[in-house]
């Protein structure tokens, strides 16, 4: 079943606002595995159309052509019960945002423009371009005239890695069944960017790393990884802070490695060790420096409960802490989810549209530092 | 590596037209410089202008720039440049990996631990259509097998037939010809 309407909070719908606006996400749940330190997890692969251009190169009417071809194919290949198709290129720049927000489609086609080299904004374009977006759990998504004609997402909660992997793929064998990919024997899917080029997956898992960043382990974290070919990111990918001390770590080389070996390395191997890196240092928090660590994380829900004005930075790192304090059972009454989906809600798309209405930067602020308060007390 | 000019550590890379064909070619810092190639940020334009064309032709760098275009190779498919590549880090269509398939592999190799063969997932279409090459190969193989075991077989009982009745000179051609067929070379799948 298809349905081209986009996400919106459910006026009938019990709870309190913002809830239908966060709750159907699964990875915001917080029960997959290791879920004290692993958010979520995601494989994404990058397919493109044989016979037809690079989206980049491609004109109007290619891209249109593309679009058409694949939401075709999209809508009728039972990718999983029910799916949303979003022509981001007819739709409001909020609601563009929401889905960026959420991890369901990139800066880069929220815009519909490649960054440019000084990384100054261009106003968003109307060049054919959308997403598919399984509903409500959010699971998968497919973007189409990206840099690559399909991404194809999986997103879970916690470690899930090999789950990812095998529903990614699963997906992949259904769509490729109705599209004809540029594919070649010695260097296997065909990208636009030939750093894709190969498997086109990339694995990666976002993880919460409070602990190692205040013992300032997270730079051994950092440079292990890049010996490892492994890049670390902020929570909104490339080139975003870490702010609220999330990470994303995934895989960088997609040619010479089967995504199974790619699969047992971060999922068998150096995902663990992180884990149990940052589960050590909470443990050694708790043990030498708990006064400190406590006034810190209290300090931390103190100023959440009592600012009258928060900005998103602020809040995430104040956030992180909390979610440290609950995760340790310093904090009582409070659940992981509930913070987990605040991460998600103080970004300004969300505040906007929890609070039904569009904001400058200043009302921003004052909203999100009351609508914490309202969750927190 | 060392520099392809001295005994330092070569420290920049590059793909350049030499004798009108492209080659890497390892410099340190310094004959880098004095060569004209800069290690970050010369754009292949630059590039072409101030060294490669001026050993092309012999003269010095400022002299004579010619235009490069013509020189640059080009997809036959979709008409993009490697220079535009350069620029933009992406590729015009899938062909152009091909177009540009020396120029890129050192790239891919740099880019992905030294690889530059694909090793991962394959669609389940090139599957089939793989598995039924070869499948048709393996029936012509096997055909072939089968006719020359029917033909040792009529060979044998014409020997058997000949020793049999002591015509021992035909028995001997036949015997030759029975070897002769066993050596031939085995058809296999692969090669056949
Ligand atoms: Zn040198
Ligand atoms: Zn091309």
């Amino acid at each position: 079943m298809a349905t081209r309407k986009n996400p919106s909070p459910d006026p009938d719908q019990p709870g309190r606002p913002g809830d239908a606006a966060v709750s159907s996400a699964e990875w915001l749940t917080n029960e997959g595995e290791s879920c004290d330190v692993v958010l979520s997890s995601r494989v994404r692969l990058a397919r493109n159309l044989a016979g037809h251009l690079f989206v980049h190169r491609a004109s109007r009417d290619d891209r249109e052509r593309a679009l058409q071809t694949c939401r075709d194919w999209i809508l009728g290949a039972r990718l999983c019960d029910r799916i949303m198709w979003v022509d981001l290129h007819e739709s409001p720049q909020l609601e563009r945002n929401l889905l960026v927000e959420r991890h369901l489609i990139s800066k880069q086609l929220a815009k519909g423009k490649p960054a440019t080299a000084n990384g100054a904004m261009s106003p968003p374009s109307e060049e054919p371009r959308a997403v598919a977006v399984s509903i409500p759990d959010e699971r998968l998504s497919v973007m189409v005239n990206e840099e690559d004609h399909l991404r194809l997402q999986i997103l879970r909660a916690g470690l899930s890695l090999s789950d990812c992997w095998a529903r990614a793929s699963a997906a992949d064998d259904r769509l490729e069944a109705g599209l004809d990919y540029a594919f070649s024997k010695r260097l296997g899917y065909l990208t636009a960017c030939p750093t894709n080029v190969g498997t086109g997956m990339r694995m990666s898992v976002m993880l919460h790393l409070p602990a190692l960043k205040v013992t300032g382990d997270i730079e051994k974290v950092k440079r292990a990884a890049a010996d490892m070919n492994l890049a670390v990111r902020g929570f909104y990918g490339e080139g975003s802070d870490a702010v609220g001390d999330l990470y994303q770590i995934s895989n960088q080389t997609t040619l010479g490695k089967p995504e199974g070996a790619v699969l047992a390395d971060l999922q068998d191997a150096i995902i663990p060790e992180v884990i149990q890196y940052e589960r050590h240092a909470r443990k050694s928090l708790m043990g030498k420096r708990r006064a400190a660590l406590e006034d810190q994380v209290f300090r931390a829900l103190g100023a959440l409960r009592y600012a009258r004005l928060l900005a998103a930075d602020e809040a995430m790192q104040l956030l992180s802490l909390v979610r440290l304090g609950v995760v340790l059972g310093l904090i009582d009454g409070l659940s992981v989810q509930a913070v987990n989906q605040l991460f998600l809600l103080v970004q300004p798309a969300h505040l906007q549209r929890v609070l039904g209405k569009e904001m400058d930067q200043e009302q921003r602020r004052i909203g999100r530092a009351a609508l914490i308060r309202e969750r927190l007390k | 590596m060392k520099c392809d000019n001295c005994d330092n550590e070569a420290t920049v890379r590059e793909t350049i037209l030499r004798d009108g064909s492209w080659v890497e070619v390892h410099f340190c810092e310094e004959c880098a410089a004095k060569q004209g190639i800069a290690s970050a940020g010369t754009s292949l334009n630059e590039l072409l202008t101030n060294f490669v064309l001026p050993q092309l032709t012999g003269e010095p760098a400022a002299k004579k720039p010619r235009p490069v275009k013509a020189r640059v190779p080009v997809c036959p498919t979709c008409g993009f440049s490697f220079e535009q590549f350069r620029q933009s880090g992406l590729l015009g269509c899938p062909s152009c990996y091909t177009a540009f398939e020396n120029l890129l592999i050192p790239l891919l190799e740099r880019a992905h631990e030294g690889a530059a063969q694909h090793v991962g997932k394959i669609p389940r279409r090139q599957t089939e259509a793989a598995l039924g090459k070869e499948t048709v190969e393996g029936a012509k193989a096997l055909a072939e097998l089968r006719e020359r075991l029917e033909k040792e077989k009529l060979l044998r009982r014409q020997l058997e037939d000949a020793v049999k009745s002591e015509q021992y000179e035909l028995a001997a051609r036949i015997r030759d010809q029975i070897q002769r067929l066993a050596a031939q070379p085995q058809e296999t799948p692969e090669n056949g």
